[in-house]
């Protein structure tokens, strides 16, 4: 039987973005009974006990993460929301917030009751000029029917949403990056502890969340924990430390696939069905060569290679959990943006592009980040001249493995993301890139000069 | 005389109160100043800075770390125009399309047309990637970009 889609049940219907009809589908209804039945710590305790992990890139359980808001502080609490969407090829944040935004802003109501928070900031992208109104238009509505305002649904408390616009930076996704771009300074993340919990927005704990994780709990609270753990991988019972992938999510595809469309699936499916089957295949007739799995950050999957262990299989067949990707040295599930490159297109070229981001990207408080995304563009650029050098390959695995949070060496993991491609490309597709340095092929983008300004 | 209008001005203090810090207006005031002037003048930046209370030093920091705002005496076209190169673009043709749109209007990236009309730019993933190769003009997305979209796009703009 095929999946039913839940969180993107409503996307098709006419108008999914007013209020009515959300109204109509019993939006709020669940809601309305929570914020007046449930403590913050039952309700806190109920999207724990789903095993809902953050859908923004980390996979941080959310309820614990909400159990970190010091005990009995007096307040202000504040709950930001993390739209800032750039990690590159991903997009479903966008179609929920364009398509369907009070299924997140429910979430947003729920999550500001659990946290004890009257002041929500939803941190969004300026590129999403669409949502944005949409979003806006929403909260409009809200406010008339006094689900936000001074009284927010009869609880005699106040509840706003106050809609932020990014100035197009990708670093405001990363969570203290975003709360120093929300307080009027420069996007530059944090020194942590202390976390966000603790000490975020405005000196006061603040929780940080994606706009798919609120969506999640909108729906948790509505269909039950039952439900979402009816889906999904449970913990690995030899890693006492894996918490499950729970739930449906929202998978984007692009690049070279037939279909790059947003789906909606049950965590864990399977690379290789993801795109022969829900994105229709490679485009052109052709065959995949790698695919990345969750958005740049997390690295390249070389899809012919065997996976250990696994007769048969190839890395192509792993299941797109939080931990599938690490089985083949990729960092992580990410954002769950599927990127295919096929088997006519250089990874020289590819690489290029990635470097080309993160170098553009860093925000350049660290020395390894900054000196490091800039320099592998500059080898990357050179490879793709033809001029690369036969100790470039190493160097760059060098310089790959020594930056990030993971080694310790800066303040935040956009750089660990700009690592992670460069020695998953280079340690997979080796043969492809010595080949290219020892004929000299000269990448017919070469001529493209893209360096200079916005 | 100041450089901003009255109504300008009351435009960014509307912010205000949704902030526990002056300070956090500081996006929106830049974005309204930059929409309505094309360009954030030292002049603007320091009024701003009045009204938020902060050194326009403040303003000024934390304004040039988003390359998003122009200044310095550069004044953005009527329209922005937005060539993605992220992944998922550059992979269905972003380069060549970025290419065609330079060659087209006689401008390099981060440049206006001489009518004033459209300033062209790269962008990094814009989250259209379903509508890969995609442009953003001003903040709304164009998606399926080909050459001839992107022409009649153009001149639409032009007009
Ligand atoms: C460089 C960088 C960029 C990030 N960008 C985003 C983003 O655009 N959206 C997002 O939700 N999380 C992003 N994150 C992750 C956030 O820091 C944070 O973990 C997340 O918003 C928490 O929400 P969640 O627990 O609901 O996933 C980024 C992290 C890094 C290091
Ligand atoms: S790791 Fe890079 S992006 Fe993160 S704070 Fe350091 S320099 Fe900035
Ligand atoms: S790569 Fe162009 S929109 Fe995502």
């Amino acid at each position: 039987m095929p999946y039913e889609p839940v969180i993107l049940e409503r996307i098709a219907k006419p108008q999914p973005d007013r209020l009515e009809g959300y109204r109509a589908d019993s939006g709020y209804a669940a809601t309305e009974k929570t914020v007046k039945d449930k403590t913050p710590e039952q309700l806190t305790d109920l999207v724990k006990s789903s095993g809902l992990r953050g859908r923004g890139g980390a996979g941080f359980p959310t309820g614990l993460k909400w159990t970190f808001i010091p005990k009995g502080h007096p307040g202000p609490i504040y709950l930001c929301v993390n739209a800032d969407e750039s990690e590159p090829c991903t997009y479903n944040n966008r179609i929920l917030m364009e398509k369907d935004p009070h299924q997140v802003l429910e979430g947003i109501v729920l999550t500001c009751h659990a946290i004890r928070s009257r002041c929500a900031y939803f941190y969004i992208r300026y590129e999403y000029g669409d949502a944005y109104r949409t979003l806006q238009g929403a909260i409009d509505e809200l406010y008339a029917a006094e689900i936000l305002g001074k009284d927010s649904l009869g609880t005699g408390q106040p509840l706003d949403i106050f809609l932020h616009r990014g100035a197009g930076a990708y670093i405001c996704g990363e969570e203290t990056g975003l709360i120093e771009s929300l307080e009027g300074k420069r996007a530059w993340p944090r020194i942590k502890p202390p976390f966000p919990a603790v000490e975020g927005a405005f000196q006061k704990p603040t929780i940080v969340n994606n706009v798919e994780t609120l969506a999640c709990v909108t729906q948790i609270v509505r269909r039950g924990v039952d439900w979402f753990k009816s889906m999904g991988v449970p913990p690995d019972p030899k890693n006492p430390r894996d918490a499950g992938s729970y739930g449906p999510k929202l998978y984007t595809l692009a690049g070279h696939v037939n279909k790059p469309v947003c789906v909606e699936l049950p965590m864990g499916i399977s690379m290789r069905e993801l795109v022969e089957v829900h994105g229709g295949g490679v485009w052109k007739g052709r065959k995949a060569k790698s695919v990345n799995p969750g958005g740049l950050s997390m690295g390249f999957v070389d899809v012919n290679a065997p996976l250990k262990g696994e007769d048969g299989k190839t890395e192509y067949d792993i299941p797109l959990d939080f931990n599938g990707p690490g089985k083949v040295g990729c960092l992580g599930l990410g954002t769950a943006a599927i990127t295919v490159v096929d088997d006519q297109t250089s990874m020289v070229d590819v690489l290029h592009n990635v470097c080309q981001f993160f170098s553009h990207e860093s925000c350049g408080q660290c020395t390894p980040c900054r000196e490091g995304t800039g320099w592998m563009l500059k080898i990357m650029d050179r490879m793709r001249r033809g001029l690369g050098r036969r100790e470039d390959l190493d160097v760059l695995v060098d310089v790959a493995d020594r930056m990030g949070i993971i080694p310790g060496t800066t303040i935040c993991g956009l750089s660990d993301g700009a690592g992670w491609p460069v020695k998953t490309a280079i340690r997979k597709f080796r043969g492809e890139f010595e080949a290219a340095i020892k004929e000299g092929a000269r990448s017919k983008y070469a001529k493209l000069q893209m360096a200079g300004m916005h | 005389m100041g450089l901003l209008s009255e109504d300008l001005k009351s435009r960014i203090k509307a912010y205000l109160p949704r902030y526990p810090r002056k300070q956090a207006a500081t996006l929106p005031a830049l974005h309204l100043v930059h929409d309505e002037m094309r360009t954030v003048s030292n002049e603007a930046i320091v009024e701003i800075a009045e009204i938020l209370e902060l050194h326009p030093s403040e303003v000024h920091d934390a304004m040039t770390f988003y390359e998003f705002f122009k200044t310095g005496g550069e004044n953005l076209g009527k329209n922005r125009l937005w060539v993605c190169r992220g992944l998922a673009c550059f992979l269905r043709g972003s380069y060549e399309l970025l290419d065609h749109c330079k060659s087209k209007l006689g401008v390099e990236c981060g440049y206006t047309t001489a009518d004033g009309k459209i300033t062209l730019e790269f962008a990094e993933c814009i989250g259209a990637c379903d509508g890969a190769p995609a442009c953003l003009v001003n903040d709304v997305h164009v998606m399926g970009v080909t050459p001839e979209k992107a022409d009649a796009l153009m001149t639409e703009l032009r007009k």
